[in-house]
């Protein structure tokens, strides 16, 4: 299959918020993470990333946060004013798959740390960081060591740092692959419901078909070895409420067709 | 313990006083066996008739401890001023070049060398040369102390400061963090474990250090340490005033211990893992 033909079929409507053309990562080892990657993302949208390990996945969400660069290709950000370092001037977060907490901090100093770095004090920031616990669920857990909380927990309180700058991308690095299933679907209930509120743009990684197709709009599948984008998913998940949408046809039928699609990209490796 | 509350029926004491037994437990056994073995001491002694010169029993040991105060206090006081400035300038220093050797690479390439060479020359051999080049006779014990003790320090900051999370340098990285906010709000949190340890080993060392130092030196004199003092007494055949001064280390040195562990404790009890209890 080609993956240009692929991706621009699924470009999306309108000036994309950002927009990646031919985009290649070679490590210093030599390994080549990505060949030549087309993606155009719309703002607002939810979009999954989905593909078994090495196929660049993680790559392309740190360079879309400016923690990697491309070996070639470009990446335009063409709504934002891009810095000499390339990265856009849009509030942008990362929740990674593991909490990544400072333990030494309380909740609240956690949560707060995006704020901190920008200047805010922890008294004005008060109000804010209150209010992202809040959506998190987290209300009365702002004294606590993340010791003291479940993994769960301590997913949620990545999340509230997350959106406590209200960021215009959000970044989610397998986020809940760690968790036990009850939580993960939790999770992904609450995910959505503050995609909803707050109109995010969500680039979401994941290895797991059912999370990417429940959540998403757009699900692209990845292959390893070169990485690249094999297939693209348009997903309507028309007036569904999480309940019906998780047992209803669309919804299987969307599975076993990025399921196929992932078959595919793993039978063209020789091993996992 | 208060409350004289019985058993429950099937004998075994409720959590609570189990946890109050083993407390009151971890005070009692040290202090029989401590009690034991100086009771077997001065048995041994009575009852074999060992001469003082020989081997002084616990409560001639104890006299010495009072009738020379006048010579071992002001002794302590020496070797406790160049124990802790030692320490100080070991904390501090260790620290600086801590955080100097991790800003490049480079710099750990071209330091690293020297820095293992100061370590692994017996401080016993280079204590000479630095007696020669130092001002006075204190300033080379402390310079000494300060060689032994600076490095434990060093290699378990650097070891820390290396160890941060590197997701959370990505996500400050992410945030725009200066350089200074990521030091200072990361990278010296993550390592505090690590210095801390390296404080525990560098508090016993410097005072080890301060004593082969003086022993190295034999200075002598008004301002000499428990080494001198100790080097005097075997000298003398004063063997209970020997012991005394050798009390007076060990006491200084498990103080010294102490101290660091309950700083370690308070700094970390809430956060890290090494300080957590886990009920079994």
């Amino acid at each position: 299959m080609n993956a240009t033909a692929i991706s621009a079929a699924h470009e999306a409507p309108g000036r994309p918020l950002v927009s990646l053309r031919g985009v290649t990562k070679t490590f210093s080892t030599g390994t080549t993470a990505l060949a030549g990657v087309d993606l155009d993302i719309a703002p607002g949208e939810f979009i999954s990333l989905l593909g078994p390990s090495g196929c660049g996945k993680s790559t392309v969400l740190r360079m879309l946060a400016g923690l990697a660069d491309p070996s070639t290709g470009t990446i335009d950000w063409p709504q934002a004013r891009v810095d000499g370092a390339g990265r856009p001037d849009l509030d942008m977060s990362f929740v990674f798959q593991e909490a990544t907490l400072m333990p030494w901090g309380t909740v609240a100093r956690n949560v707060w740390l995006p704020l901190r770095l920008k200047g805010l004090s922890m008294k004005a920031a008060r109000p804010r960081i209150d209010e992202a616990l809040e959506m998190v669920g987290l209300g009365g857990f702002a004294d606590a060591y993340p010791r003291e909380l479940s993994g769960g927990m301590k997913m949620r309180v990545s999340i509230a740092r997350a959106l406590v700058t209200r960021p215009v991308v959000m970044l989610m690095d397998e986020p809940f692959a760690a968790l036990d299933e009850i939580t993960r679907q939790k999770l992904n209930d609450d995910l959505l419901r503050l995609w909803e509120t707050f109109g995010w743009t969500v680039v979401f990684v994941t290895h797991s078909v059912f999370e990417a197709v429940y959540l998403s709009q757009r699900v692209m599948v990845m292959a390893a070895r070169p990485g690249r984008i094999i297939d693209g998913i348009d997903v309507d998940r028309a007036e569904e409420t999480p309940e019906s949408w998780r047992t209803s046809e669309t919804y299987v039928r969307l599975c076993q067709r990025a399921s196929a699609s992932l078959v595919s990209a793993i039978a063209g490796t020789d091993h996992l | 313990m208060s409350g004289v509350r019985s058993p429950s029926a099937d004998g075994k004491a409720s959590p609570a006083e189990a946890r109050g037994m083993e407390r009151l437990l971890r005070v009692v056994v040290p202090v029989l066996m401590l009690a034991g073995l100086v009771g077997l001491w001065q048995w041994y002694v009575t009852a074999f008739a060992v001469p003082h010169y020989i081997l002084p029993s616990p409560v001639r040991v104890a006299g010495a401890l009072v009738t020379d105060w006048q010579v071992l206090g002001p002794a302590l006081l020496v070797t406790l001023k160049i124990t802790f400035s030692a320490l100080f300038l070991a904390l501090v220093g260790g620290l600086a070049l801590a955080i100097l050797l991790v800003q490049s690479r480079w710099i750990e390439i071209a330091l690293g060398p020297y820095l293992v060479i100061l370590q692994v020359t017996p401080i016993v051999a280079i204590a000479p040369l630095i007696l020669i080049y130092a001002p006075t006779t204190q300033t080379a014990l402390l310079i000494c102390a300060f060689i032994v003790a600076f490095f434990p320090v060093l290699s378990n900051t650097v070891q820390g400061l290396k160890s941060t999370d590197h997701n959370l340098i990505d996500l400050y990285r992410l945030y725009g963090a200066s350089r200074m906010q990521t030091l200072w709000l990361l990278r010296l949190p993550a390592a505090l474990p690590y210095f801390l340890a390296g404080l525990k080993i560098a508090g016993g060392l410097s005072l080890i250090a301060a004593v082969v130092a003086e022993f190295a030196a034999g200075s002598a004199g008004a301002g000499s340490g428990l080494a001198f003092r100790i080097l005097e007494s075997q000298f003398r055949l004063n063997i209970p005033r020997l012991f005394a001064a050798l009390l007076l280390l060990s006491a200084a040195g498990v103080a010294i211990y102490a101290a660091t562990s309950l700083l370690a404790h308070l700094l970390l009890h809430k956060w890290h893992e090494s300080a957590i209890r886990r009920e079994k």
